[in-house]
C-alpha cells in the first residue's frame, strides 16, 4: 500500500514535473538570450488549452487539438515578439515586466470574453482512457501519455540545441548575443523563432494539462510562478537545468501535497492538515528556491557568460 | 532628481483639493466620492513606499502586496477574535512587515535583476497561498471586519476619520520622502541604483542601505493594508495577490519613477481610469492591458517626468 502510492505520487511528480518543463524550455531561452522578462508566457499556456479545448470541441479529434494548440501557440509567440517584445529588448526589466503584466490582463480577459468565466470541459482522448499498470501499480493512461510526451519534447529539446545549426546558434545567443549577431547571423530572426518555439512548447503544456485541469480565465498565473521557481533554481537560459529542476519542484510539489498532510494529521486536526498541505507544499518549492538561491544564487547549472 | 517648482506647486495644490474633498462630498451628497478618495489616498501610500525601493533604490520588487496583505489580516485576525485595539492591530502589522520584510529581504537581496522580481514574486505568492489555505479564517473567501480598528481618539470606523487618517501618512510619507532623497540615506540608496559596484568600493555596506529601506517600505505599505482593511471592511487573499504587486508597479510607473509626487499622480490617474472604464464595459482589462503597454513603450519617464520635461536631467 505505502509503496504503490509512493510510486503514484513518483508519477504524479513526474508529470507535473515533464509539464512544467515544457513552459519552463522556452521561458528560459526568452529570459537568457534576450535577457527579457516574459509575464504572459503563462497566457500562451492559457491560450493553448484554450485552442485545443475548441479544436476537439469542433472537431472531436484530438490529434486535431494538438495541431491546433501547437501552431495557436507558436503563432502567438510570433505576435508577441513582433508586436511588442522585440521593442523592449533593450530597455530595463522593469518595462518588460509591465508590458507583460499589462499583455496578462488582456489575455486573461479576452479568455473570459470569449469562453466566459466558468471552465471549459475537455474530455480524456477515448484510446487514452484507459489505465496502464507499472511494476503492479495501476496508473491513468492519460497521465502517462504526458510523462511520455514531456520527455519526447525533453529530447526533442535537447537534440534541437546540442545536434542542429539551430541549436548552435541558440547556445552561441545564450552566451553572447552580440558577437553572435556581429558575425552576421540575424538574431531578431532568430529571436522569433525562439519565442515561436517557447509557445509552441506552451501550446502543448496547455492542450497536455486541458482534460486534467480546468481550462479557464488566470489559468496560466499559479502555474508560471512554479515555472519561475524552476527558472530561477536551473540557472536562467539553461535547459538542461530547466529539464532538472522541473522535475525537482514537479516532484517536491507533488510530494508536499501527498504526504504533508498525512503527516500533519499526527499532529493536529484532520480538516485543518488537509487545507494546510498545498499551502505548505507551495511554500515547500519557495524555501528550495530560496535556499538555492542562497547557496548559488545564479541557480544550480548556471550558462556561463563572458 | 529634485522635482522643479511646477510640480511641487502641482503637488500642493492636489493635496488641498483632496484636503477639502470630505467637506465637498457632504455637501454635495456624495459618499461615494469619499470611499473612492479614501481608496486612492491607500493605494498611493502603499505605491509611495514601493517607489522608495523600486524609484530609489532600482529594486523591482513584485511582491509588494504582500505587506498590504499582512496589514490586512493584522485587522481581520485580532477583529475576529474581537480585539479592536488599533495601537494593538498597528503593532501586529507593523511586526509582522518588518520580520517579513527582513527575513523575505535578506534572501532576496542577495540576488539582482530576473532573480529579485522573480524571488520578490515568489515570497508574496507562498504567503497568498498561506492565506488561502487558512480555512478557519475564511481561506479564499476571506474574513469581513465589524470591528473597526480604535485608536481611543481616532475611530476609523467613521469614513471621514479614515480619509483624513490616510490623507495625513500620504502627506507626511511625502514630506519624509522629500527630506530623505536629499539625505545621506536617500543619496546612499540612489548611488546603489546607479552604480552598486562604486558604492561598495566607497566603503558603504550596500546591502545593508537596501535592507534598511526594503523593510522600510514594507511597514509603510503595512499601513496601507490596515487601513484598507478597515475601507473595505473585508479581507482576503485577493489582497495578497500578484495583480496587486503589478497595480502597484503600474501607479509608481505611470506617475514617475524615483519622483516624490509621481505615485500619488500615477495612482489617482490609474483608479480613475480604472473606474471609467469599470463603468464603461465589464471587460475593462481588455482596454486597460495595452493601455498599459503602450504608456510602457511610449512615455518613458511617467507623467510627472512628462511635466518636467527639459527641466532636469533623469
Amino acid at each position: 500500500m505505502t509503496l504503490s502510492l509512493f510510486l503514484i505520487q513518483l508519477l504524479n511528480g513526474l508529470q507535473l514535473g515533464v509539464l512544467l518543463f515544457m513552459l519552463s524550455a522556452g521561458l528560459t531561452l526568452v529570459f537568457g538570450i534576450m535577457n527579457f522578462v516574459n509575464l504572459a508566457h503563462g497566457c500562451m499556456y492559457m491560450m493553448g488549452a484554450y485552442f485545443a479545448a475548441t479544436a476537439l470541441a469542433a472537431s472531436g479529434s484530438f490529434i486535431v487539438a494538438a495541431v491546433v494548440a501547437v501552431l495557436g501557440g507558436g503563432l502567438l509567440g510570433i505576435v508577441i515578439e513582433r508586436l511588442m517584445a522585440q521593442h523592449l529588448y533593450m530597455r530595463d526589466h522593469l518595462d518588460q515586466v509591465l508590458a507583460t503584466f499589462g499583455l496578462i490582463l488582456f489575455f486573461n480577459e479576452l479568455a473570459r470574453w470569449i469562453w466566459g468565466a466558468s471552465p471549459v470541459f475537455m474530455s480524456v482522448p477515448p484510446a487514452l482512457s484507459g489505465t496502464v499498470s507499472i511494476l503492479g501499480v495501476t496508473y491513468p493512461m492519460y497521465r502517462f501519455f504526458i510523462i511520455l510526451v514531456g520527455l519526447l519534447c525533453a529530447v526533442g529539446c535537447w537534440l534541437l540545441i546540442s545536434r542542429t545549426r539551430v541549436g548552435m546558434l541558440i547556445r552561441a545567443g545564450s552566451v553572447n548575443p552580440t558577437m553572435v549577431s556581429a558575425l552576421g547571423v540575424n538574431i531578431g530572426l532568430l529571436n522569433a523563432l525562439i519565442f515561436s518555439l517557447g509557445g509552441a512548447l506552451a501550446g502543448v503544456a496547455g492542450l497536455m494539462s486541458g482534460p486534467i485541469l480546468s481550462v479557464q480565465p488566470g489559468m496560466g498565473e499559479p502555474v508560471l510562478i512554479l515555472v519561475m521557481i524552476v527558472i530561477v533554481i536551473g540557472g536562467i537560459g539553461s535547459i538542461q537545468g530547466a529539464f532538472y529542476a522541473a522535475l525537482m519542484v514537479g516532484l517536491i510539489d507533488t510530494a508536499g501535497r501527498a504526504f504533508l498532510p498525512m503527516l500533519l494529521r499526527e499532529f493536529i486536526d484532520r480538516s485543518i492538515a488537509q487545507a494546510a498541505g498545498p499551502a505548505i507544499a507551495s511554500m515547500l518549492t519557495c524555501i528550495f528556491m530560496a535556499t538555492v538561491l542562497a547557496l548559488r544564487p545564479r541557480g544550480l547549472f548556471p550558462v556561463k557568460n563572458g | 532628481m529634485t522635482a522643479s517648482p511646477m510640480v511641487n506647486r502641482l503637488l500642493i495644490g492636489l493635496l488641498a483639493l483632496l484636503a477639502f474633498v470630505p467637506l465637498y462630498a457632504q455637501w454635495a451628497g456624495e459618499p461615494f466620492l469619499i470611499t473612492f478618495l479614501s481608496r486612492v489616498l491607500i493605494f498611493a501610500l502603499a505605491a509611495l513606499s514601493l517607489n522608495i525601493i523600486l524609484g530609489f533604490g532600482g529594486l523591482v520588487s513584485f511582491g509588494h502586496a504582500l505587506y498590504l496583505g499582512l496589514g490586512a489580516y493584522s485587522v481581520g485576525l485580532l477583529a475576529h477574535y474581537q480585539i479592536d485595539n488599533g495601537w494593538l492591530q498597528l503593532l501586529v502589522t507593523v511586526a509582522s512587515c518588518a520580520v517579513v520584510g527582513l527575513l523575505t529581504g535578506w534572501v532576496s537581496l542577495r540576488t539582482t535583476g530576473i532573480s529579485f522580481i522573480m524571488i520578490t514574486l515568489a515570497f508574496a505568492q507562498m504567503f497568498y497561498y498561506l492565506f488561502v489555505s487558512l480555512k478557519q479564517y475564511g481561506g479564499d473567501d476571506g474574513l469581513s471586519i465589524s470591528l473597526k480598528s480604535d485608536f481611543g481618539f481616532i475611530h476609523l470606523g467613521s469614513p471621514i476619520t479614515l480619509y483624513y487618517a490616510a490623507f495625513a501618512l500620504v502627506a507626511l510619507v511625502l514630506w519624509w520622502k522629500q527630506r530623505m532623497i536629499q539625505a545621506p540615506f536617500g543619496l546612499v540608496l540612489q548611488g546603489c541604483r546607479m552604480n552598486e559596484a562604486r558604492m561598495k568600493s566607497l566603503g558603504f555596506p550596500t546591502l545593508r542601505y537596501k535592507l534598511s529601506a526594503y523593510v522600510l517600505a514594507c511597514v509603510i505599505a503595512g499601513l496601507a493594508g490596515l487601513l484598507y482593511a478597515n475601507l473595505t471592511g473585508y479581507t482576503s487573499p485577493a489582497y495578497l495577490n500578484w495583480t496587486i504587486s503589478g497595480e502597484l508597479i503600474v501607479m509608481v510607473v505611470l506617475g514617475g519613477m524615483g519622483t516624490v509626487a509621481g505615485p500619488l499622480i500615477g495612482t489617482l490617474v490609474l483608479l480613475v481610469c480604472e473606474e471609467l472604464l469599470k463603468a464603461w464595459t465589464s471587460h475593462w482589462p481588455i482596454i486597460l492591458g495595452p493601455l498599459i503597454v503602450l504608456v510602457v513603450m511610449t512615455a518613458r519617464r511617467g507623467l510627472v517626468g512628462y511635466l518636467m520635461r527639459g527641466k532636469s536631467s533623469p
